[in-house]
């Protein structure tokens, strides 16, 4: 096992790299430099230009200009925003990625709290009534694409009842302690809904089918012939053992959130990195792009490398060489 | 545990004749699903709306008439109008073409690279294999969305061709994936070895032997990656960054919902087009799942 882990850490040195790399090519086909567009007057004579640039590196070979930017990203430089003039995009991120986390983690809380209950009962008793409505839901859950299902909130919940709010973070400023901590809550529940959704109807599915599936299994009759109880055999031998892939997959789950809170920031007009993303995006204001794309991939990355570690750590019976 | 009465149910009845072949079997069990029919029927509904648009719309719906925007339901216009004066009804019409043959080319193209990769993974292993699965995983790890954008930028200009091509480009990996587990399994198949001993080209044994006998999962995948592709163009083009006006799309429809004052007042504008995105994904993931019921009746799922 410990084997296998340094090998998968091993994996996972070159995945950074190559990552690297291909944010890199991507930030070097964008068109336009750093001295194109608003810095660059076009009165300015062409040999100043050139001097400039010869003075930036921009004339040096790619592979040269590739090792200067890894270096500096290795230190967390990320460059300058070209939109908002004078900022760091390291700054500008780091005043909003918070924002994104908690988004993403109420997320992930409000698909397990949800679904791994649903998913398990629903495979105690299947082709119930519950087992049907929950499918029923899962149906519809993945069917409804993640921006319709937050118009569709937005429309009951906020204008129609008036229950929560529809946009930003807070109601006001000036709110302190508790009442912050409940404002931030209620800011968060419609995008945390809307961004869960469909993770939320997948995992239903995963659990009940994962559930069924050790049931199934030879060890779950053994458990049954000695004699144990519904219950022990259900929460001790069959739970467990079905929860482990779950665990995992939700392990890969938290980047697909991150990615998903684009759209998901989008209708809420929520303060994250996916509202940040959108508008460099419609101001070609490429250091960000870049620089979110390498920070979500990295973490994709690290998401991934835990989730495969967890799986060696908690699952004894797989072996890997 | 399920055992497959059916086949032979049906293997005994029909003795007398010539039994049928594996996909006729498919073909029955699928008609044997009652939500594979529903989603059927909606989708030749959708379809036919597609295909007789014109005959169906009541107006042009690129045409915008300023004279008349934002107006309420009304005989003329059963939806109202959007913001350039519109006729939604008609867009919602015409859109149902434009986001179906997007879905569909899309899927084409994905399907197509997914084809060609997974089935050279599959068939020569080794280093072809580890080569393309990398890749895959270098595509998995930068986030779908994300990347679509991120080409969007950089291209600066997207007409409907493009669009297409980008995220045929970023969707390959899921299904190359897919269809390369299959190809690994068939790879081990004595029926390939014999095809090998005759002296068959590598060509012929991926097109002649592979191919038809993957053609359930390639069907499935296929299918479900259809209804990915009508989400991807509608949430892209929600957010701004799909299909460019006025062309209609379904998404470009709702796109108008993100002014609160559309959002809160004309929910006849952007309720139709969301549901009509739901209805096909549902149809076509009842299609799938039925398809992959009919093809792998034993598969538990």
């Amino acid at each position: 096992m410990y084997k296998y882990i340094a090998r998968r850490i091993l994996q996972f040195i070159p995945m950074l790299f190559l990552v690297s790399i291909i944010v890199y090519a991507l930030a070097y086909f964008a068109p336009g430099d750093p001295l194109t567009g608003k810095m660059m007057d076009p009165n300015i004579p062409k040999d100043v230009y050139e001097e400039r640039r010869e003075a930036l590196g921009l004339n040096d070979p790619i592979y040269m200009q590739y090792g200067r930017w890894l270096s500096s990203v290795s230190t967390g430089d990320l460059g300058m925003s070209m939109m908002y003039t004078g900022k760091s995009v390291a700054d500008l991120i780091k005043a909003r990625i918070m924002n994104t986390v908690y988004l993403s983690t109420f997320a992930l809380f409000i698909t397990i709290v949800i679904s791994l209950p649903l998913g398990i009962y629903s495979a105690r008793k299947p082709y119930s009534l519950l087992d049907y409505s929950t499918t029923t839901f899962a149906f519809l859950g993945l069917a409804t694409p993640s921006f319709f299902a937050g118009l569709i909130a937005i429309y009951v919940f906020a204008f129609q009842l008036g229950w929560l709010p529809s946009q930003g973070t807070i109601t006001t400023i000036g709110l302190t302690g508790f009442d912050l901590f409940i404002d931030k809550i209620k800011h968060l529940i419609l995008p945390g809904f809307t961004l869960g959704l469909s993770s939320t109807a997948i995992y239903m599915r995963y659990m009940r089918t994962e559930m069924l599936d050790v049931m199934g299994s030879d060890f779950i009759r053994t458990a049954r012939a000695k004699g144990l109880s519904n219950n022990s055999v259900l929460y001790k031998h069959t739970l467990r053992n079905a929860l482990i892939p779950i665990i995992t997959l939700l392990g890969f789950e938290f980047g697909t959130l991150l990615s998903g809170a684009v759209i998901t920031e989008a209708i809420y007009v929520y303060p994250g990195i996916g509202t940040l993303f959108l508008t460099s995006i419609l101001n070609r204001d490429y250091p960000i792009i870049m620089a979110i794309n390498l920070i979500l991939a990295v973490t994709i990355l690290v998401g991934n490398l835990l989730a495969d570690i967890f799986y060696a750590v908690a699952d004894p019976r797989i072996r890997y060489d | 545990m399920k055992i497959d009465v059916t086949v032979n149910v049906e293997g005994t009845t029909l003795q007398p004749e010539r039994s049928l072949s594996p996909s006729q079997l498919a073909m029955r069990r699928f008609l044997r699903n009652k939500l594979a029919l529903v989603g059927l029927f909606l989708m030749v509904i959708f379809i036919l709306i597609g295909i007789f648009a014109p005959f169906i719309a009541t107006q042009d719906p690129t045409v915008s008439n300023l004279s008349q925007v934002y107006s309420k339901p009304s005989s003329e216009h059963y939806l109202g109008t959007d913001a350039s004066g519109r006729d939604n009804f008609s867009r919602l019409v015409f859109g149902t073409r434009i986001s179906l043959t997007v879905g569909f080319t899309a899927m084409i193209f994905t399907l197509v690279i997914g084809l060609v990769l997974g089935s050279l993974a599959g068939y020569y292993g080794g280093k072809v294999d580890a080569v393309i699965m990398r890749a895959t995983d270098l595509m998995l790890t930068i986030p779908f969305l994300l990347l679509v954008l991120t080409i969007i930028a950089i291209l600066q200009k997207v007409s409907i061709g493009i669009f297409v091509v980008i995220i045929a480009f970023t969707t390959w990996p899921n299904i190359t994936r897919i269809l390369r587990g299959t190809f690994l399994s068939l790879r081990e198949k004595e029926f390939i070895l014999g095809a090998r001993s005759i002296g068959c080209s590598d060509f012929r044994i991926i097109t002649k032997h592979f191919l038809p006998n993957a053609i359930g999962p390639i069907i499935v995948n296929a299918t479900l990656t259809m209804a990915t592709m009508i989400v991807i163009e509608s949430a892209l083009s929600f957010i701004g960054f799909g299909i460019p006006e006025p062309t209609p799309t379904w998404g470009n429809m709702i796109d108008e919902a993100r002014q609160i004052r559309v959002l809160t007042k004309f929910p006849e504008a952007w309720i139709p087009p969301g549901a009509a995105i739901l209805l096909t994904v549902l149809a076509i993931n009842f299609i799938g799942d039925g398809l992959r019921d009919a093809f792998d009746p034993k598969g538990k799922r």
